[in-house]
């Protein structure tokens, strides 16, 4: 109830903030309704499409977040998974079937969970922060996609700062008509549900909730490997980031762009904290958050407000479920636990 | 070697911004309070000297600091009088300042803006004729002195007054500091305002005395690196200042680079001192955390 009472106000929120800043024209709530969900193109072609990168990253972070690590780099395991599964698609030759899109998705995961176990191993090996790890390889994994795209991976011409076109056997399938809403969807709604029961009804999923309740107590019980647990959700939360990218490239772009990802890793954080770390509740606040964004680039077309308006309402959002006392059922802390050194 | 003597004024003005951030988020640290909102604290500062130097840079600089005060008395809002864990706050507090100053940005259509004139070098006497260091050590915004100044006296603070004592014993132990009296809320919030208006203050240094224009985002990670920086340094003033020092180097180099004409890609240029933190934080960054960091203590 109260994640519906916060993600409410959070809508509230952005509404108000919307009609103070375009000095009480109705004119941007109407770009924004159209932009989001008041017509059909723009919720087939925009909100929903801008839903599966937010769920795919919010559920893994979801995860994360209840083993109590703080994966902030979703935005890096992402574009990593989204040049992975450029790479297959560009060398998946034409007309060899369309096997090359599960190849792409599966690299796309392995790429991502790759890119997080870096920030794994440094912590559980070397006691680094996965808090700065994860920001520093976002930024390495940034300029890694731009020298990428204007280096060695760059379109023949070498006009255009991206990538050629992949090729058709390693894209994902459109679902409605000409609409953008492609097959990725489905991929994102099963990783909800399937994290959703997992994390409540498995052994592995108890085993997450209580290293990330309190890692002490798991730890004493000697039955749980805290470091095991909390290293595989960091991993886990990668691989899903990571096929959020590789469908992005599969299903939207086609191609690897230097702005590929508008901050999806960062929305994601929103995502999941509005969702109290439930990954059900993710498949609702993504979509809330998708809808938000997409409104937000109404604007920006139709009445030009600035689409970074979507950042604030998101950070408002954070505070809001903040300011209302939620539990999100973890403890974050710099030692781990007892039996752990202190990382930095 | 004529390169290297611009090189080491590059490396000394490029740390700036990072040690001023670095040197507050240590003292707010030593207090138990991990600040992920010093991000934004930079951004917010960089936005508000941008805005408002026009009268004068001393105004800019004021804004600057007013600025990361204002994110840090939110950040003190919900991470202590709230008691709201700090690492979500901090983050949320980021994202926040980096979407008010691009959307300020945007709709003011700023973009392409200079300010009105940057912070000028003021070149200290006979010191600053000295071979290959008399430039970067010398010659050099007075921020950069102030910023250098900062690293004894908080020193001097945190090992030599009784203030300091108090400050360390609320991060290691906030109840046994609270059991001697101490009002362990206050100290906290104390710390994490300084830090926050140190990193306004880095925002506007990063304008005034090396842009001179924003930029949206234009921070790029200064305030997780200045967090990385306070983690290599130890959590003391002095090896936080050589870890800055190293890292505005490593950010010095890209223009290195550039001037040397290097067949180095630009964006692996840009890459260095992301990845130097990596290897660094594995190599040395073990240890000497305060103890109750990023913890929400009982006592207040």
């Amino acid at each position: 109830m109260r994640a519906i009472a916060a993600a409410t106000a959070t809508a509230l929120v952005a509404l108000v903030v919307v009609w103070v800043l375009s000095g009480g024209a109705s004119s941007a709530l109407a770009a924004f309704w159209h932009g989001s969900v008041g017509t059909r193109d723009a919720i087939l072609s925009g909100t929903l499409v801008r839903a599966v990168p937010l769920t795919l990253v919010g559920v893994g972070l979801a995860i994360a977040f209840r083993a109590g690590v703080f994966n902030i780099g979703g935005e890096g395991q992402l574009l990593l998974g989204a040049v992975a599964a450029t790479m297959v698609g560009l060398a998946w030759p034409d007309g060899a079937g369309v096997a090359g899109v599960v190849i792409a998705m599966a690299a796309a995961a392995a790429a991502g969970a790759g890119w997080a176990a870096i920030a794994a191993i440094l912590r559980w090996r070397f006691g680094v922060l996965e808090v700065i790890s994860t920001i520093m390889l976002n930024f390495v994994a940034l300029n890694l996609v731009s020298y990428l795209v204007r280096g060695p991976m760059q379109e023949p011409t070498g006009i255009y700062p991206q990538t050629e076109m992949i090729a058709a056997g390693a894209r994902l399938p459109r679902l409605i008509g000409d609409a953008r809403l492609h097959a990725g969807i489905v991929l994102a709604v099963a990783a909800g549900v399937i994290a959703w029961w997992v994390v409540r009804s498995t052994a592995a999923g108890f085993r997450l909730r209580a290293a990330g309740a309190s890692a002490d107590a798991a730890a004493v019980t000697g039955r749980i490997d805290v470091g095991r647990v909390t290293f595989a959700a960091l991993v886990a939360s990668g691989a899903l980031a990571g096929l959020a990218g590789g469908i992005e490239v599969a299903g939207v772009t086609y191609a690897l762009y230097e702005n590929l990802s508008p901050g999806y890793g960062f929305s994601a954080i929103a995502v999941a904290i509005l969702a109290r770390l439930n990954p059900l509740g993710v498949l609702g606040t993504a979509l809330l958050f998708a809808a938000m964004e997409t409104g937000a680039l109404g604007m920006q077309r139709d009445a030009g407000l600035p689409s970074t308006l979507a950042a604030v309402m998101e950070a408002i959002a954070i505070l809001i479920v903040l300011a209302a006392g939620t539990r999100l059922g973890f403890t974050w802390s710099w030692r781990r636990s007892a039996g752990e050194e202190a990382p930095v | 070697m004529n390169e290297l003597e611009p090189f080491l004024e590059a490396a000394i003005r490029t740390a700036t911004p990072l040690l001023l951030a670095a040197i507050g988020e240590s003292v707010s640290e030593r207090a138990g309070v991990i600040n992920l909102g010093l991000e934004g604290c930079i951004i917010a500062g960089a936005y508000a000297a941008f805005v408002s130097a026009g009268p004068g840079l001393g105004i800019g600089f004021g804004a600057a600091v007013g600025a990361g005060l204002a994110v840090g008395v939110l950040m003190v809002v919900f991470a202590l009088v709230l008691r709201r864990d700090q690492i979500i706050v901090g983050t949320a507090l980021t994202m926040l300042a980096l979407g008010a100053t691009g959307t300020l940005f945007r709709a003011r259509g700023e973009a392409g803006a200079l300010v009105p004139g940057t912070s000028g070098v003021v070149e200290i006497p006979v010191l600053a004729e000295l071979p290959l260091v008399g430039g970067a050590l010398f010659s050099q915004p007075v921020v950069t002195y102030l910023s250098f100044l900062l690293v004894p006296a908080v020193w001097w603070f945190l090992y030599r007054t009784h203030g300091g004592l108090v400050l360390r014993a609320v991060g290691e132990a906030p109840d046994a500091a609270h059991a001697a009296g101490a009002r362990v809320g206050l100290w906290q919030a104390g710390a994490v305002l300084f830090g926050s208006a140190l990193g306004g203050l880095a925002g506007g240094a990063l304008v005034l005395a090396q842009a001179g224009a924003f930029a949206e985002g234009m921070s790029a990670g200064r305030g997780f690196l200045a967090i990385a920086i306070v983690a290599l340094g130890r959590w003391r003033p002095v090896g936080t200042a050589v870890a800055a020092l190293v890292f505005g180097a490593a950010m010095a180099l890209q223009f290195v680079v550039q001037a040397l004409g290097w067949t180095v890609r630009y964006e692996l240029a840009l890459m260095i001192p992301y990845v130097l933190t990596l290897l660094a934080l594995g190599a040395f960054g073990k240890g000497a955390a305060p103890a109750m960091l990023g913890r929400t203590s009982r006592s207040s």
